[in-house]
């Protein structure tokens, strides 16, 4: 091998999957170089066959799939026809796997350390006090606490994102040419992920490992790649070098992809501070058994307005929903809808009161349920609340579909494991609109879709507020979001308020100290954005570590 | 000692059959990846598999081949299970052929996908429903009807002690075993069913109530099954048994409606904690949080938004607890004290005909009674088994 | 550790505590027979007198609160009371029934030692040939072996236990005189004479066991298997043999001591029916002979020693699954 043939080459890679007793297509030809050093981002949506590309770089398939052609040359050897040894010998040593769950991707019965030093010894790099002392500087270099005394932990002993930074010290434990990144980052909050991102960017360039960096997030590969590679449903769709990609996209799919962050809602006029809200949240506190969870936290949510409520996992965001329909009752303080005291327990809410308030969930799969027609999910509330049947419930059903933009005669009789993702968010949406409700509670409703797909939820809960005069209470942890679709903001953190006002007013400068701090971690899409931080900050006041300053 | 060393030199015979297979293997292929990456454990496997297929078809050809009585006699269950293993399986191949192309869309596409112990079992299944149905039609004589002819010899040739009347036999006060066998469908398989479906009202309905409600009464019925659990359930129907044979006294009927309602209270417990965990996986949905929000009663929650998506795996329960119940009863018969005389039943008919076996050299006719009637047990379960097989392996493949 | 330490006393006492309530149950059950000891002992045609007299003499007349803890405190001390049938063997020979040749505890004594002999046989079968075999089928699944096995384990576990007796019994010992199909036990028999007897009756209950002990196996392998550390393991370029050692079997542990504890447990219902058919003298046999005859103490006796064996095997699992439990052993 000549010094400027690429480290890993990829040629019309074919991947099938077995379902139904048939093979089915996964990935339908793709080819990419990787030199010695270079990052490549794959980005693409669910089902977009990322993952399964990334294993198969290393010449692994999952169980029930299997590589029908191409070739995956690594080094001058085909990992698609080499023996198992023979890949037995190149996996760990030279090519390595950082995983999306670090907590599942850990042994639980063994010691972080012991798992670390189980590649260089058996592979035969290193001896095992040889490598125990490379793995204390590798923690210490991915800035990982304790770096003395975390490896001799077991992973349920750890925190998620210092075992994600324990596992790409695990990759990088035989010092490997080439590293493939699944989502590190994904099930990570906002600023624990800038964390990781800064020291994995760092180590890699460190020891110029190449790397293949999966992800579904534009912004985070923007940071991490050199170039990208899009693909949708397991085709290509373009590559290009990250700067390029960014500014001057050739396809149609890419552009949109690019484009899904340009919708914003014009933000609502202030309410008159005289006018009695919907839901007024007054100095609630609550308790899962006897852990407080809300500590006095207030807010109020007007007519046809959106207050978003922002915060990590475990902010208390949406206990704070369950205290408004009463699924928690609180412990202390009261709810108000239209300046009437609530009774704070749903079961003693007549069904007036529980038809004003609707909610809309995150998982749109456990929200329906599956044995019943988008006919019978919709009319039961039409005729529960509204007492309508026959004729006039199946006009009222049609009509919820056409305002949620779906064909009526085409979607009412299927089941909702016919329908996308995005439709199923949809039909939530229309149950809720069945109710009449005055007053609808969001609870992370697009944090599961595909960008384009949250996108279209958006306009059309915009549409509806317009329309209906509808007021939102929108739970999210995606500040995108907020600046979408926000005419007020709420900002938790460990279960207390601590910051709320006007959406503008949020966005713009001086912040509080944790609300600062949350906008500054998320990634935007400029690529300099991650190395103009650190410049900005230094390394010890971005995430985790500025919060624990706090 | 000998034996040992037979045993040994067998496993290195077919360690080398194997080495010697996979080296042929991969010479031939030109190093195909099958052969390359083939373990020497898989390749022993394939020596070993290969011996035993020799074996069944080397004896089954002494078994045809066979020369006088008493060799004959001795191939003779062998060979009869050979046949009929061969014999069914043609059978549920060509099941599974005419449903492909009979029925609704629905059944056709089912039947496209099942593998064959699937349609073997649904066969049986449904050659067992209809035997117990029509029992009165198709067996020859009553079930309790006595013959002057007492122990006559199964096989109806008149020369070694049958009688073309009576293909089977009759057993030592003069029934006839083939009717007391196809009665005994009737009999076992029925109380074994309505004794299911007694199980699964009163586990079931508990079960949905405490993952519904939660709370105490989940608590109470909750700890009480864990209690009645602890008890293996064999020994507390025979300790049960015991008490309502003396409530029952000579009352034979009223023994087997004890018997019933003994084995579904202690089977529901199962059930109970079955419907309850499936419950719970259903009660943390979101619809279901939606529908509490929406005011919904309690009727409404459990039989429209929980019992719909419950369907498959209480079925698939349904079909084991039967087999659970099915064998329970007849051990309990086999021992004694299930269902009473003069029911034809397969359990007391085993236990009855159990010392024919002992003829097996020089009559294998009659020693096969009792593993006839054994073996009727034994295949309505095996057969209720593959399909609830099949159902799990389809849910649990559909939910990946 | 401390935490560990409180976690297994608490489900010790749990389980001393289900063992309370069963013998409540037991005895409960017991006291729901029409009339009582005394007519059973006596039959129909007693004469009054007779009945009173038994009665004091079993203590009868006493209210059910003070039997059971009388029954309860005898039982704790190897007391489990007098044998009706050989009471009544007693009375009509006209001498007072001893202690000692009328009392259950006697009589369960040398047949107990049977059926844990019995018992432990089949599980040194049992146990590794099923561990062995379930491994290697998750190993190889849906592989021509695994779909072989599981048509057979199915079949075996379809099957009533008589059904598998018999099979064995024709191959075994009628057509192939090999074994003895009548496990005529006695005190003072040699070692090797005894195995031989019994082997029959355990390969029984070996094909019985086997068969849930290998499919729960291969279900708790495969479910490991699917776990992301294992394809972390294998991503990490390990060889087959060692993801297997090191990284399924120490996770793999409280699984499958789950399982052979069930099985085990499972033993105790199996063993009635084997040893009837084998004319095995063991508890099983004497439970269903028992039944029969209404001997109402014994019966009560062996329904005590098959739950505490039944509780104490499920307590051991339990316990077992604990101290295996890295979580639990490591606490945060």
């Amino acid at each position: 091998m000549s010094a400027d043939d690429p480290l890993l080459s990829v040629k019309g890679l074919k991947i099938e999957g077995r379902s139904d007793e048939t093979w089915n297509p996964i990935i339908n030809g793709a080819s990419f170089d990787l030199q010695k050093g270079e990052v490549m981002g794959l980005i693409g949506e669910s089902g977009a066959g990322k993952s399964t590309m990334g294993l198969a770089a290393m010449g692994f398939t999952r169980d029930g799939c299997r590589i029908s052609a191409g070739t995956v040359m690594f080094d001058g050897v085909d990992l698609v026809t080499a023996s198992a040894a023979d890949k037995r010998a190149l996996l760990g040593s030279r090519i390595a796997y950082v995983a999306q769950s670090a907590a599942a991707s850990f042994n639980p019965a063994h010691r972080l350390i012991d798992q670390h030093t189980e590649g260089p010894t058996q592979h035969n790099v290193m001896s095992r006090a040889e490598s125990e002392a490379d793995g204390i500087e590798l923690y210490r270099k991915l800035r990982l606490p304790n770096p003395e005394e975390i490896g001799f932990r077991y992973p349920h002993q750890v925190s998620g994102g210092q075992l994600q930074r324990a596992m790409t010290a695990m990759a990088m434990a035989c010092r490997p040419e080439l590293i493939i990144f699944d989502e590190p980052t994904t099930a990570l909050d906002v600023t624990t992920q800038i964390e990781v991102l800064a020291s994995i960017r760092e180590i890699v360039e460190e020891y110029n490992t190449a790397a293949i960096y999966i992800t579904h997030d534009l912004a985070v590969v923007a940071q991490m790649s050199d170039k990208i590679k899009v693909m949708l449903k397991g085709d290509e769709v373009e590559e290009a070098d990250t700067r390029t990609m960014l500014s001057d996209p050739k396809e149609e799919y890419t552009k949109s992809l690019w484009a899904v962050r340009s919708f914003q809602r014009p933000s609502k006029p202030a309410v008159h501070t005289s006018a009695t809200p919907v839901i007024s949240v007054q100095n609630v506190s609550a308790a899962y058994g006897k852990v407080p969870v809300l500590h006095d936290v207030s807010f109020d949510i007007h007519e046809g307005r959106t207050v978003a409520v922002v915060g990590e996992s475990g902010s208390g965001k949406s206990t704070a929903a369950r205290c408004i329909t009463g699924l928690l009752p609180p412990t202390q303080g009261h709810i108000e809808f239209d300046g009437q005291m609530m009774p704070l327990d749903y079961r003693k809410r007549d069904r007036m009161q529980l038809r004003q308030a609707q909610m809309i969930y995150q998982m749109a799969d456990t929200a329906l349920n599956p044995r019943k027609t988008i006919g019978e999910l919709i009319g039961r509330p039409v005729q529960f609340y509204m007492g309508l049947t026959g004729n006039e419930k199946r006009r009222r059903v049609e009509h919820l579909l056409e305002e949620i933009e779906l064909e009526p005669t085409q979607y009412i009789n299927r089941l909702p494991s016919e329908l996308s993702g995005g439709q199923k968010q949809r039909i939530g949406i229309a149950r809720a609109l069945a109710a009449e409700p005055k007053f609808i509670i969001c609870d992370e409703v697009t944090s599961a879709l595909d960008q384009l797909v949250a996108e279209g939820i958006l306009r059309l809960l915009a549409k509806l507020q317009d329309e209906l005069n509808l007021s939102y209470m929108f739970i999210t942890h995606d500040l995108a979001t907020v600046k979408s679709i926000a005419d007020e903001v709420v900002v938790m953190k460990d279960g207390r308020v601590i910051e709320q006002g006007p959406k503008d007013d949020m966005f713009t400068p001086p912040h509080h100290p944790y609300t600062d701090l949350l906008l500054s971690s998320v990634p935007e899409m400029d690529p300099d954005w991650l190395t103009n931080l650190l410049n900005e900050r230094g390394v010890d006041n971005i995430g985790d570590a500025a919060v624990d300053k706090m | 000692m000998n034996i040992w060393i037979q045993i040994i030199g067998i496993l290195v015979a077919l360690g080398v059959l194997g080495w010697l297979f996979r080296f042929a293997g991969q010479k031939a292929t030109n190093n195909k990846p099958f052969f390359r990456d083939m373990t020497f454990g898989v390749a022993f496997g394939y020596a070993l598999g290969a011996a035993v297929l020799l074996w069944i078809l080397t004896t089954y050809y002494k078994a045809i081949t066979a020369d006088g009585q008493v060799e004959v006699n001795k191939y003779f269950f062998f060979r009869t299970v050979i046949e009929w293993f061969v014999k069914f399986s043609i059978a549920a191949y060509l099941f599974r052929l005419v449903f492909r192309y009979v029925g609704t869309a629905g059944t056709r596409k089912l039947f496209r996908n099942m593998p064959l112990t699937a349609s073997f079992g649904i066969m049986i299944i449904l050659v067992y429903a209809f035997v117990a149905i029509f029992a009165g039609v198709i067996a020859p004589h009553g079930q309790e009807e006595v013959f002057a002819k007492v122990n006559v010899l199964p096989g109806g040739d008149p020369a070694i002690g049958g009688d073309p009347d009576f293909p089977l036999g009759t057993d030592q006060i003069g029934r006839d075993l083939l009717s007391r066998l196809i009665y005994g469908a009737q009999n076992t398989v029925g109380i074994a069913f309505a004794t299911t479906c007694l199980a699964f009202l009163l586990g079931g309905t508990f079960g949905f109530l405490a993952a519904t409600l939660g709370g105490w009464l989940d608590q109470l019925v909750s700890r009480s099954v864990d209690v009645l659990m602890a008890i293996p359930s064999l020994i507390f129907a025979l300790l049960l048994m015991t008490i309502a044979a003396a409530w029952a006294g000579s009352n034979k009927e009223l023994l087997t409606v004890y018997m019933v309602l003994i084995i579904a209270v202690i089977d529901s417990t199962r059930v109970f904690r079955l419907a309850r965990a499936v419950g719970l996986n259903i009660v943390v949905m979101d619809y279901i949080e939606a529908a509490k929000l929406r005011g919904e009663g309690l009727g409404y929650l459990i039989f429209r938004e929980i019992l719909p998506n419950a369907t498959a795996p209480l079925l698939a329960e349904f079909g084991l607890r039967f087999c659970f119940v099915f064998l329970t009863i007849a051990s309990l018969s086999f021992l004694g004290v299930g269902i009473q005389p003069p029911l034809a039943d397969w359990g007391t008919m085993v236990r009855d005909l159990g010392q024919f076996i002992n003829f097996a050299a020089f009559s294998p006719q009659t020693a096969s009674l009792p593993l006839l009637a054994a073996g009727a047990i034994a295949l309505l379960t095996v057969a209720v088994n593959f399909v609830v097989d099949w159902m799990l392996h389809k849910s649990s493949g559909l939910k990946e | 550790m401390a935490s560990i330490l409180r976690i297994i006393a608490q489900r010790l006492a749990l389980g001393i505590l289900t063992l309370f309530v069963v013998s409540i149950v037991i005895f409960a059950a017991v006291n729901m027979l029409p009339g009582d000891f005394a007519q059973a002992i006596l039959g129909q045609g007693a004469t009054p007198e007779a009945i009173k007299a038994i009665r004091e003499d079993l203590g009868l007349d006493q209210p059910p609160v003070t039997r059971y803890l009388q029954w309860l405190a005898g039982a704790l001390q190897g007391d489990l009371g007098n044998s009706f049938a050989q009471a009544n063997f007693a009375s009509f020979a006209g001498t007072t029934a001893t202690a000692n040749s009328a009392s259950v505890a006697a009589q369960l004594g040398p047949r107990f030692e049977n059926t844990m002999f019995l018992a432990g046989v089949t599980a040194v079968i049992a146990v590794p040939f099923s561990i062995f075999l379930g491994i290697l089928a998750a190993l190889y699944r849906n592989s021509v072996f695994d779909r072989f096995t599981n048509i057979f384990t199915l079949s075996s576990i379809s099957s009533p236990e008589f059904f598998l007796a018999y099979i064995l019994i024709l191959f075994l010992a009628v057509l192939n005189p090999l074994l003895p199909s009548l496990s005529n036990i006695y005190e003072g028999m040699d070692f090797g004479d005894r195995l031989t007897k019994t082997l029959l009756p355990a390969l029984t209950l070996t094909l019985a066991v086997t068969a849930q002990l290998m499919r729960m196996t291969r279900a708790a392998i495969i479910n490991l298997l699917a776990s992301p550390y294992i394809e972390m393991a294998r991503l990490k370029g390990m060889s087959p043999m060692r993801v297997i050692v090191k990284h399924a079997l120490p996770n793999a542990l409280a699984p499958i001591i789950n399982v052979i504890a069930l099985n085990l447990a499972y033993l105790i219902t199996g063993v009635v029916v084997v040893e009837v058919v084998f004319v095995y003298p063991g508890i099983g046999q004497l439970f269903v002979d028992s039944v029969k005859i209404r001997d109402i103490p014994v019966v009560q006796a062996c329904c005590l020693l098959f739950a505490t064996a039944y509780i104490l095997l499920n307590l051991t699992a339990d316990i077992m699954s604990i101290i295996s439990n890295p979580r639990l052993r490591h606490p945060k």
